[in-house]
């Protein structure tokens, strides 16, 4: 691959994403509306998609207002940090054959990796706000995070064990005549779970419970700063949608009518659908409840489903 | 690959100075964790990707934030920046700092003046890493497996409470009923 190639993957991989992160913006509300028996917006434009660019433009032209009580450096350094790592973080997932930005070999660690930085946004955001709920919800979202991480990591490792590489493109290979959803469904399932909770989604939002902390840990953040929290939760959407795609619903494989990239953005729309559809159906659970069912319940299955895994990969093996 | 390692090298010895440096201690904790990347870019210069990651994994992405996870709800003010201020006179940091600044005279020396052939990268692919971790050093990966067992045991321990039954408006009927049957006793026996 030359240079001149491997910049248009970057820039190009770069515009797709925001698009789709802004983009999501009028999907999420009339799919809200059409699940709620209601339409949504639907004025600007044809099907109202022109709503997009007025919310962008609202939140490029509002007042930045950084409050005179915060920690300033800090406070416009957090919503910096889950843009970025969700970013990075796409990074490692191959979107069709030669389609990727960096082939690393330790590629599924990396997305780990930069998942479990992303809690710095809003354990930092919450903290130098210097307000009694932003901290709340700091620190909420801080031990939601840091307790699904590890289920997120632990469920994988059954689809490492199988491929035996850490590499997406060696995973998504593996797949080519069975999907790890059907070989590893338990591990999918923990892995969405997980997945909603690492982008504090709907109904695992409880960092930003609007009910009981107004915003949570971005109560005080208004104007572009706010937006990025805004485009950061929609770019960790898009891309838990695309690692599931890529780990368990066998990437850019398909029935062979379509090219592969087609199959891939088919999926991971079809996984969008899914997180919008929580969040119009699902209660929020309490946040006592939210940490006992990830100790107590997905802690357990996640392990004898790694530990089933490992048996009958060395069981496979030895006849 | 050399250049990458000095300038990671000095990004880590700065953010180290920093976290040493800075009074209040969120602060000082950011700059740990561009400490622990750096280190990490080191891991990776010197062809340790395994390592790498997990460096950022466990100690920048866990530990750190339950660090500043504990710092944030202790609600440190200005008070504790006077008495940081206090501790870090010239008096405390000169003596250590010169012995070190003597190390690291030493050790630029033998970089710049060693055998040229020091610096060689040799990939470890995280296979490598998982066959000498549970092949050559088992023992010691057991051992380890032990420590921590006794630390989640400890921290098992600390965190229990007693469970209450009792809704507390039914926990005051039974302190009175208790109440009611002590005094019966006393009236019977006394």
């Amino acid at each position: 691959m030359t240079v001149m190639q491997h910049i248009w993957i970057v820039l190009g991989v770069l515009f797709v994403l925001l698009n789709i992160a802004a983009g999501l913006i009028w999907v999420e509300r009339r799919l809200l509306a059409l699940w709620q028996d209601r339409l949504g917006p639907n004025r600007a434009g044809p099907l109202g998609i022109f709503i997009v660019l007025a919310d962008t433009l609202k939140l490029f032209f509002k007042e930045d207002w950084i409050p005179p009580f915060a920690d300033k450096w800090v406070f416009i350094t957090a919503p910096a940090i889950v843009a970025g790592s969700v970013l990075l973080s796409f990074v490692i997932i191959p979107f069709a054959p030669g389609i990727v930005v960096a082939d690393l070999n330790v590629g599924l660690l990396f997305f780990l990796a930069m998942s479990s930085l992303g809690v710095y946004s809003i354990v930092l955001g919450g903290w130098a706000s210097n307000n009694k709920y932003a901290l709340l919800g700091a620190m909420r979202g801080a031990s939601q995070m840091i307790a699904y991480e590890v289920f997120m990591g632990l469920s994988l490792m059954g689809v490492v064990m199988i491929t035996g590489s850490f590499n997406m493109g060696d995973i998504v290979d593996a797949q080519k005549n069975v999907w790890f959803c059907f070989t590893q469904p338990l591990g999918f399932i923990i892995f969405f779970i997980a997945g909603v909770a690492e982008t504090h989604r709907l109904p695992f939002d409880i960092p930003e419970a609007e009910s009981e902390l107004i915003a949570g840990f971005h109560a005080e953040y208004s104007g572009m700063k706010f937006g990025m929290f805004f485009i950061g939760e929609y770019l960790g959407i898009t891309l838990i949608s695309a690692m599931t795609v890529t780990l368990f619903f066998g990437g850019w494989h398909g029935p062979a009518f379509l090219p592969p990239l087609a199959w891939f953005a088919l999926k991971t729309i079809l996984f969008l659908g899914l997180f919008i559809l929580l969040r119009a159906s699902l209660p929020r659970p309490r946040y006592d409840q939210l940490i006992e069912y990830g100790w107590k319940v997905l802690l357990p299955v996640v392990l004898a489903n790694l530990m089933i895994t490992g048996a009958i990969a060395l069981w496979l093996k030895s006849t | 690959m050399e250049v990458l390692f000095c300038i990671s090298s000095l990004v880590a010895i700065l953010s180290t100075v920093m976290v040493i440096t800075r009074l209040n201690p969120v602060h000082a904790l950011l700059y740990l964790v561009v400490s622990f990347m750096s280190v990490a870019m080191i891991f990776l210069s010197l062809g340790a990707p395994f390592m790498a990651v997990l460096e950022v994994i466990v100690y920048a992405g866990a530990i750190i934030v339950l660090f500043i996870f504990v710092t944030m709800m202790l609600n440190l003010g200005k008070e504790t920046a006077e008495q940081e201020r206090n501790w870090l006179k010239p008096r405390v940091w000169v003596g250590p700092s010169l012995l070190a600044a003597v190390l690291l005279a030493e050790m630029i020396i033998l970089l710049t003046k060693g055998q040229p052939g020091s610096m060689q990268v040799t990939v470890v692919d995280p296979k490598k890493v998982a066959l000498s971790l549970y092949g050559e050093y088992i023992i010691a990966l057991e051992l380890v497996g032990f420590l921590m067992i006794a630390g989640i045991v400890g921290a098992a321990h600390i965190g229990k409470h007693r469970k209450k039954t009792f809704h507390r408006f039914l926990e005051d009927e039974a302190e009175t009923e208790q109440q009611l049957k002590a005094d019966y006793h006393d009236v019977h026996t006394g």
